[in-house]
């Protein structure tokens, strides 16, 4: 196993060169620089400027240099925020995001599995129509529409929870429930469908065939078999919430990292929006091998290869 | 005979709720199994036979209910709490079913599945469990069982995980063994080897065995009663040897008679020859795409020559995987293959796509599953006419659907029905469809690939009937592969028996089944032909 | 699927029985939907009125009305009764003119004006230039034109009523017409974008599915890698920096969900393929162009189109995704994503701004879910 977890992450290098690659020259190409103020800078300061961040050389020297530093772990300066390097701003940040993002992956996955598994054994009743109802609900509405709904009538209108914020847990309450809703109704409806296909398999037939109590049917033979798809789903899913949302940083007013991107897109702060991408990536290529590894752990008839 | 019956099911209807209505699958049986006795619950599919033992099982569908009276020694069984049946099932009466591939999880290893019946039915614990298991998988002849117990099922084969499930069946030495079909997803050679382990382990263990099953062949060898099932009734029961012998019930007798019968006369000596493969070789895999490396490759017909004759009919024998119907399209040209083929005398085996298209028209091809080889979106007569419009584009509309009718009588069907489609048929009427889209176009070959193997037997026996007289009127030559030897006798004059991808035996079709000299030929002649009942083979009665 | 086998109708001959073919099922199926059919109708009025209302509204969605910025919503029209005279005394007092008593009558105000000097005939515009006002004179005391040169007189106006039925946003323009404006958009971005994603991914999967081998195994690899791509922000890169116009937006949205497409269909086109009716045909002699037309591209289709109607709620929120991040279409012109965006950040004291486009949102993305549900089970019966 040892071999196939090395194996994928060698695998994985060339992905994130292509992504980096590709994300650096079109960041380049792109009309627009960092320096491009509303007042035209000094030229002579410019070219000081240009010369500090290498952008007087040509753009595949830069590009040889970007690698060479990333090689080392050098994300580079940040051209919007100064006084600050791309890798300190995800050291405050990231912690914040991954807090926020952590929280809310592990209560969607156990309120999920648990409402899903539960309206699959009650299908048809109205616990099982609640469950669906409330999933599709949860499906369909935007973060950015409960976002603010949630600031303001709970934090607003209702004064009960800060609309927006950091610092106490109270803070945290409403951009967790924001990001914990959708992914509650997705891995409740995944559990519910495999559970109900799980159940209407011929193994759990036999399960029930040979009078097993039925907490081992369904504890046993019929969950283990529904919550693989769950941790199918849960790869991308960890590594989109661990990296912070714009839409709930944005609308909360959290300083995670989920508002680097379009800043520094708008910005043209292409240290930081490269970051971004790098991390990012690196967050994908981590979860899907973890989920990777789980899974075949779950289902034998999966070998690392 | 006068024991009390263990088993007593009376007045049991069995209903489904669906979309389109209320379905009645069972519709009131009466039913008795007495202790150590094998009773046969015959029926083709629809008949309600599985139901039934759902039913008292408990194991309907979510939408299934369950009127009238099981009682299993006096206990009701029907409406009997989960709690309660749970003391039963497992215990006393087990199960096993049809699809050996999925009956088991495939997420845990064997040796814990059947484990668990005795841990929480006789609370025993882990360890000593795996004793018995090891012991059971012995008792069902699985090699290697100290090893086997940490296998999983995808790493056995079919018949082994058969067995594994006969095992679990076993483990709490029950009253009473519930067989659904046990055998119909298997080879033959294996289904022999699975129905001789059932009775050798009747005989040792003295439990009850209802086998619920479609195949006469099964039920005469192996039951002492026989309940037949139709449209959720039983018609007929009695002793296996009087019903057989005397059926009462016209559907028993045309069950008894569906049997396909007669025998094919060769053509004469100086017919000539229409389609003749040399050394046909095909091979799939190996090269490998740009990124996956090499793969294995599978020599799927390995240097095969035949000939077939004006008029003749050669039955292609052999199990799944044997590479006969990669013969019957090879011999088509549909698949790149090595070695010669020849159509009336013209080599034809580096004939493209569209020097083939000619001669398409001549070499037809019908294949085994009715509900895949229609188009779902074309009507009937579309479907038909779909060949004229390649080989006669000329032809006016008013007469390609003159001939669609034409042909659609000559395969016995209602040609109003042609603005029909597929899905609105039964399995044998989509199979007269797809003989009829070959025949439109008089060709002269028709490779039959499985065409009988989905189907009942009373059906099968028409589309045989069918496909005789087509032969007769036409003056066809068919390539005949099935894995089912009672249909090949009845259509073929030469036998060709095929295992990996090559020819084991061929000759006359009475001299291959009369006296067949290869074991492999001896062995699917045994397990698939009347007359030698598996008691004898597991040395039990008779 | 129903049972209905001819042996029990094989009666007398009828001249020709009429086939129900799996899409006349499928049609049924979907119109006893009860949900489906719901969904259909009110998707049909929201494209209507995206379509025509912004036609046929009162306001155009630019015009900014400055005397009504955040109105609430009101099926009353404005200005309120109360509201009337201290606008005119206000309006007027620009003028720098000695007011009277000002009178409300019906739908006219009406104030005696005076000055030291000759009024100015042209001081009517500080009333005219508000927009609770309209068609402002200066009459004398009998209705008639004000005589040039007169030190006093009535300052006349007609109130011009307005209505604001969803109120009006932070610059003042009518909420109801930017939802409106904002639906066209959403909408068209969504039908476009899944279009540009149907004609991508049909044309690429269903070239790899039927030349299958190497062909299949590098297109196929190309999908892959594309996919591990963070491609959201491959759009954002692309929107901030080639600009924010709308062509732009909707092939930045089908470029992304194109791959989804190309696997399902290159699925489809591997499965038929492999179906025995596809090789049926093949051995009755029908060309590779006969095959895909006749037999693939129907049998392809149903899951196709079930997966663009999901598709069209999906590009839709991407949409309003980029629109909220400030980089989707650009003021004047909205889109129902934009609209909350502006409605979150004036939400303290407006909260419609925010509720009524939110809801807009919603009921379309309800409705073509369960559009799509709908979809799915008719043509996919496999559940029943």
């Amino acid at each position: 196993m040892f071999a196939y977890v090395l194996r994928r992450f060698a695998g994985a290098v060339p992905t994130l060169f292509i992504i980096v690659t590709i994300a650096f020259f079109m960041i380049r190409l792109a009309p627009g620089g960092p320096f491009d103020l509303e007042r035209p800078l000094d030229p002579l300061i410019m070219k000081n400027l240009e010369r500090a961040y290498n952008f007087d050389k040509p753009l595949w020297q830069q590009y040889l240099i970007y690698l060479g530093n990333l090689a080392q772990g050098d994300l580079g300066p940040s051209f919007t925020r100064r006084d600050f390097s791309v890798v300190d701003l995800f050291r405050t940040g990231l912690p914040v995001s991954i807090q926020l993002g952590g929280i809310a992956l592990s209560i969607a996955l156990v309120v999920g599995v648990f409402l899903g598994a539960l309206a699959a054994l009650r299908q048809n009743t109205w616990v099982d129509y609640m469950v669906v109802g409330t999933a599709t609900f949860g499906i369909t509405i935007p973060t950015f529409v409960i976002a603010p709904v949630f600031s303001l009538f709970f934090g607003v209108m209702m004064g009960w929870l800060p609309a927006g914020g950091w610092g106490t847990w109270q803070h945290m309450v409403l951009p967790i429930a924001t990001l914990a809703l959708p992914q509650i109704a997705i891995i409740a409806r995944l559990t519910r469908g495999a559970t109900i296909e799980a159940l209407r398999s011929n193994h759990v037939r036999t399960a029930r065939a040979y009078g097993l109590p039925s907490y081992v049917v369904v504890g046993v033979h019929a969950l283990r078999a529904a919550i693989l798809p769950v941790v199918s789903y849960l790869g991308p899913t960890a590594a989109a919430l661990l990296t912070g949302s714009v839409v709930v940083e944005t609308i909360f007013g959290i300083p995670g990292i989920g508002r680097y991107f379009v800043q520094g897109a708008l910005g043209r702060d292409y240290t930081l929006v490269m970051g971004t991408v790098v991390v990012i990536a690196c967050f994908v290529i981590v979860f899907n091998l973890v989920v990777d590894v789980l899974y075949a752990w779950l289902d034998p008839r999966v070998r690392y290869d | 005979m006068t024991q009390e019956s263990i088993l007593r099911v009376r007045d049991l209807h069995v209903e489904f709720e669906t979309n389109d209505g209320m379905v009645h699958a069972v519709r009131g049986i009466d039913l008795d199994v007495k202790p150590g006795e094998t009773v046969a619950i015959v029926g083709e599919s629809g008949s309600g036979k599985s139901q039934t033992t759902m039913a008292l099982m408990g194991l309907l569908a979510s939408n299934g209910r369950a009127r009238g009276s099981a009682t299993y020694r006096g206990q009701e069984l029907i409406g009997l709490s989960e709690r309660k049946l749970n003391r039963i099932r497992g215990e006393k009466i087990t199960m096993i079913f049809q699809e050996p591939m999925t009956s088991l999880d495939p997420l845990y290893r064997i040796g814990r599945q059947i484990a668990e019946p005795l841990v929480h039915h006789r609370g025993m614990s882990r360890k000593a469990a795996r004793e018995r298991v090891i012991e059971l998988l012995e008792l069902v002849g699985i090699p290697d069982p100290a090893r086997r117990v940490d296998a999983y099922p995808h790493e056995l084969s079919g018949g082994q995980r058969q067995r594994v499930m006969i095992a679990m069946a076993l483990a709490n030495d029950p009253d009473m063994l519930i067989a659904d079909e046990p055998t119909t997803a298997l080879d033959v050679t294996i289904q022999a080897q699975i129905l001789a382990l059932l009775a050798e382990l009747q005989r040792k263990l003295g439990m009850a065995i209802v086998f619920i099953t479609h195949d006469l062949g099964i039920v005469r060898r192996f039951a002492d009663r026989v309940y037949v099932m139709r449209y959720g009734e039983v018609v007929e029961e009695g002793e296996t040897s009087v019903l057989f012998d005397r059926p009462k019930h016209p559907y028993t007798m045309e069950l008894l008679a569906a049997e396909p019968t007669g025998r094919k006369a060769p053509p004469p000596l100086e017919a000539p020859i229409l389609l003749e493969g040399r050394n046909v070789e095909v091979v799939f895999g190996g090269g490998g795409g740009w990124f996956s490396g090499p793969e294995a490759e599978i020599r799927a017909v390995d240097r095969i020559s035949v000939a077939l004759h004006k008029g003749q009919t050669i039955g292609v024998v052999g199990e799944s995987g044997s590479g006969k119907s990669t013969l019957g399209r090879a011999l088509l040209r549909l698949l790149p293959s090595d070695g010669t083929v020849r159509f009336e005398g013209a080599d034809i085996s580096a004939a493209d796509k569209r020097a083939m298209r000619p001669m398409r028209k001549e070499l037809q091809l019908v294949f085994q599953d009715p509900f895949g080889s229609l188009s779902p979106r074309m009507t009937i007569g579309q479907v038909v006419t779909e060949g004229l419009k390649v080989h006669e584009p000329q032809l006016p509309a008013r007469e390609r659907d003159r001939r669609a009718i034409e042909v659609l009588e000559e395969v016995g069907l209602d040609p109003a029905m042609r603005n029909r489609y597929p899905h609105e048929f039964s399995g044998g009427q989509r199979q007269r469809i797809a003989i009829a889209r070959a025949m439109i176009l008089k060709p002269k070959v028709v490779v039959l690939d499985e065409p009988t193997s989905a189907l009942d037997r009373s059906v099968q026996k028409q589309i045989v009937d069918l496909l005789r007289d087509l032969q007769k009127a036409h003056d066809l030559s068919y390539l005949f592969i099935s894995h089912d030897l009672a249909v090949v006798r009845a259509m073929a004059d030469h036998i060709v028996v095929m295992k990996q991808g090559r020819i084991v035996e061929e000759g006359p079709t009475d001299a291959i089944f009369d006296h067949p000299r290869e074991a492999y030929t001896q062995a699917l002649m045994a397990a698939a032909i009347d007359g030698t009942p598996f008691r004898q083979q597991a040395g039990a009665f008779e | 699927m129903s049972n209905t086998t001819l042996e029990q109708a094989a009666a007398p001959q009828e001249p020709l029985v009429a086939g129900r073919s799996l899409g006349q099922d499928a049609w049924l199926r979907l119109r006893r939907n009860r949900a489906a059919v719901a969904s259909a109708i009110v998707l049909l009025l929201l494209a209507l009125a995206g379509i025509v209302g912004p036609w046929i509204h009162a306001h155009p969605y630019d015009r900014i009305y400055p005397q009504y910025v955040r109105a609430p919503a009101s099926l009353e029209a404005y200005p309120k009764e109360d509201a009337i005279v201290p606008a005119f005394e206000s309006a007027l007092g620009r003028a720098r003119v000695d007011i009277g008593e000002i009178e409300l009558s019906g739908s006219t105000v009406r104030a005696p004006v005076s000055d030291d000097e000759a009024l100015d005939p042209r001081i009517v515009r500080y009333i005219d230039r508000s927009d609770l006002f309209s068609n402002a004179r200066l009459e004398d005391g009998d209705g008639n034109e004000m005589t040039e040169g007169s030190t006093s007189a009535f300052m006349v106006a007609d109130v011009q009523r307005l209505r604001f039925v969803f109120g009006t946003d932070a610059n003042g323009r009518d909420l109801l017409s930017r939802i409106l404006i904002g639906i066209r958009i959403s909408l068209a971005i969504g039908v476009l974008a899944s279009m540009m994603a149907l004609l991508l991914g049909v044309t690429y999967g269903a070239i790899a599915g039927y030349l299958g081998g190497r062909v299949d195994n590098l297109m196929m690899r190309v999908v892959d890698v594309l996919y591990s791509l963070p491609f959201i922000f491959f759009v954002i890169l692309l929107v901030v920096f080639f600009g924010r116009n709308f062509v732009l937006i909707f092939i930045a949205i089908g470029c992304t969900e194109w791959l989804d497409m190309a696997r399902i269909v290159r699925g489809q086109t591997l499965t038929i393929k492999r179906q025995e009716y596809v090789q049926a045909a093949e051995a009755l002699g029908v060309s590779d162009a006969g095959i895909v037309r006749r037999h693939i591209i129907p049998n392809a289709l149903g899951p196709v189109v079930v997966f663009v109607t999901l598709l069209v709620p999906k590009a839709i929120l991407l949409e309003s995704l980029l629109s909220f991040l400030g980089l989707g279409v650009q003021e004047p012109l909205t889109s129902l994503g934009l609209l909350i965006a502006e409605g979150a950040a004036n939400m303290r004291g407006a909260a419609w701004l925010l509720i009524y486009p939110a809801v807009t949102l919603t009921a379309i993305l309800f409705a073509l879910n369960f559009l799509g549900d709908g979809l799915r089970d008719a043509l996919d019966p496999k559940d029943r």
